[in-house]
């Protein structure tokens, strides 16, 4: 964490707070909904970063945390619960415990044991959301959105807008404390080098758990957030494929930067959106395959791209190793 | 009789059919540089590795002050006041050498459940850090990614981290090796100066540096300990010359 990333990180957020005020000037309000789409994705990616990047543990069943944040604002609606007020910290104090237990047991594992069982942890959950007819099994289930107490309306795409923003932007200023805090020490030298860790004295496994929890917490919010937005909840939130495009906005963007994630969450998603129609131009039927290109794009940036899209705004030799030189 | 800083009994630990420590007994007194030598895989660093709690042993008991703690873990040890360091250097390669030391000071200030202040900016850490780093010789490399030390500097650093722990016992395994000759001079008075505050196992190849240090040295082979005594006992111990010295240089003890 330093200056430039601050930087980033502000004017990054500046770009953000215009969006509402243009899509009105131009008419465009499918904007509005893309970019709160962009900013609820990058907070997943945020907390993401916060254990995959600093942390150096590969989570690779994040998905699984928004689901549980989106899952209990449908089922607390379905069961007339609509406050906001209850229903958002439920929904990250659901995300906290889930992410406490099954961070518990996935630490105990190390390397690729730990990405495989963090997995399988997000497909039970993905199949257990599948078999809850109750709650629209693999159909998922409609939510109305949180009432606020006259607060916020979130029916308002600009309120609505605002309060995402205002989540994200905590939330980055927050990691941002915690990463340089005498707790985000302990969490990135133990992913330097956890031996070392132990010889002078700290249990790393508390610290981890506690990153673990912190970060599911915070991809429980974008969860619920996420509910809200598509006013419906199903499975698909948490399968694996969604896992893995989370981790790919967090290497796009710049791992273990926190504002990188929010710019591969922005890239990622606008890609996705735009590539089909571009590649419509250029063939027919060329948006069907859309992934083809999508794909060597990935792979260009994680092979060549060290550092992600942050590495291109940020001075060069500023990344990794290198950073204080 | 004053009770030991370092009581080992009984110690054992095989790798297979390989016995690295065989049935070993060795009381470490408070205040003395014990020295442990001997060929290389005579299972020195398996003998830290025990000590430290980063191998658990097959059988024996470790004693430190008093305190059974051959179930402990290494956090835990190292609470107690047991640092060692590592033969193949073990650094926080992607923070600075300032850092590196301010986390071992840390490790010893309280539970680290603190998300708010940055931790850099704290005095309480930062001093004592500083503090140690000139001690070892470092002080104007704070900043420095401690990548980009030399291979001294580094070794220098791992000894600044162990002492920043604020132990009573020191492991040091090989704390010289690979470094110059000026280096291992400001090694040898540093140790020098540590001595009397600290309890120090030291694990050396370089004789000069050990007979320099010693108050007592015991001389492992194939795990077992064949002999432990004063420096002058050592040398003119038989057995000793017959498996491991040699009979004509008391310096050449073979490659690191
Ligand atoms: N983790 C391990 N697995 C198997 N064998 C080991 C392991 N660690 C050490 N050894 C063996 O134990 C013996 C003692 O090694 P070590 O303690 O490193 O010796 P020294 O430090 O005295 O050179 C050597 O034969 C080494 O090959
Ligand atoms: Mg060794």
């Amino acid at each position: 964490m330093n200056r430039q990333q601050i930087w980033i990180s502000l004017i990054t957020l500046t770009l953000f707070a215009v969006v509402p005020p243009l899509t009105v000037l131009f008419d465009q309000p499918f904007y509005l909904d893309m970019f709160a789409r962009i900013m609820i994705l990058a907070i997943a990616a945020v907390s993401l970063d916060l254990i995959l990047g600093h942390g150096g543990m590969v989570s690779f069943g994040h998905a699984v945390y928004m689901g549980i944040g989106a899952y209990a604002v449908g089922i607390l609606s379905y069961y007339g619960i609509d406050n906001g007020f209850i229903q958002f910290p439920l929904a990250m104090l659901a995300s906290a415990l889930i992410g406490l237990i099954f961070g518990a047991m996935s630490l105990r594992t190390s390397g690729v044991y730990f990405i495989m069982i963090t997995l399988a942890f997000a497909q039970m959950l993905f199949f257990l959301a599948i078999s809850l007819e109750e709650f629209g099994g693999d159909d998922g289930m409609s939510a109305a959105r949180s009432e606020f107490a006259g607060l916020i309306d979130m029916y308002d795409g600009v309120q609505f807008y605002y309060l995402i923003f205002a989540c994200l932007a905590l939330v980055l200023y927050l990691l941002h404390r915690l990463v340089l805090s005498r707790f985000g020490m302990v969490i990135r030298a133990s992913r330097s080098n956890e031996k070392r860790m132990h010889a002078i004295g700290y249990p790393t496994y508390r610290y981890k758990l506690a990153a673990f929890t912190i970060a599911g917490t915070i991809c429980g919010l974008a969860g619920a957030l996420f509910a809200n937005l598509n006013e419906f909840v199903s499975p698909d939130v948490m399968h694996w494929t969604h896992s893995g495009e989370i981790m790919v906005m967090v290497i796009m963007g710049g791992i273990g930067t926190l504002i990188g994630p929010v710019l591969g969450a922005s890239a990622f998603l606008l890609l996705e959106e735009y590539l089909p129609e571009w590649m419509e131009m250029v063939m027919t039927n060329g948006g069907e395959h859309w992934a083809i290109v999508m794909g060597p794009i990935l792979i260009a940036i994680v092979l060549f791209g060290r550092g992600g899209i942050h590495a291109l705004f940020a001075s060069r030799g500023k990344i990794g190793v290198k950073q204080n030189d | 009789m004053t009770e030991a800083a370092l009581r080992i009994e009984g110690l054992c630990k095989s790798f297979g059919s390989l016995v690295a420590t065989d049935d070993l007994h060795l009381d470490i007194a408070p205040g003395e540089i014990h020295a442990i030598i001997g060929p290389n895989g005579a299972g020195k660093t398996t003998l830290i590795a025990q000590l430290s709690g980063e191998l658990r042993s097959d059988r024996g008991r470790v004693s430190f002050a008093g305190r059974d703690i051959t179930s402990m873990s290494m956090p835990a040890r190292s609470a107690l006041g047991l640092a060692r360091s590592f033969q193949v250097t073990s650094i926080f390669q992607d923070f600075s050498a300032l850092d590196n030391v301010a986390l071992a000071v840390q490790a010893q200030a309280g539970h680290s459940f603190h998300f708010w202040r940055p931790a850099q900016k704290d005095p309480r850490l930062q001093d004592p850090a500083r503090e140690a780093l000139a001690r070892i010789g470092l002080g104007d490399r704070g900043d420095v990614p401690a990548a980009n030390l030399s291979h001294g500097e580094q070794r220098q650093l791992e000894i600044a981290m162990a002492l920043a722990t604020r132990p009573s016992l020191l492991l040091l395994d090989e704390p010289m090796a690979g470094m110059g000759r000026d280096e291992s001079r400001h090694m040898v008075d540093l140790l020098q100066g540590l001595k009397g505050d600290h309890t120090i196992v030291l694990i050396e190849h370089d004789m000069d540096a050990v007979f320099a240090l010693a108050d007592r040295i015991t001389v492992l082979v194939y795990g077992r300990a064949i002999a432990t005594g004063a420096p002058a006992q050592i040398r003119a111990d038989r057995a000793v010359r017959a498996a491991y010295l040699g009979t004509e240089s008391s310096t050449d003890i073979g490659d690191a």
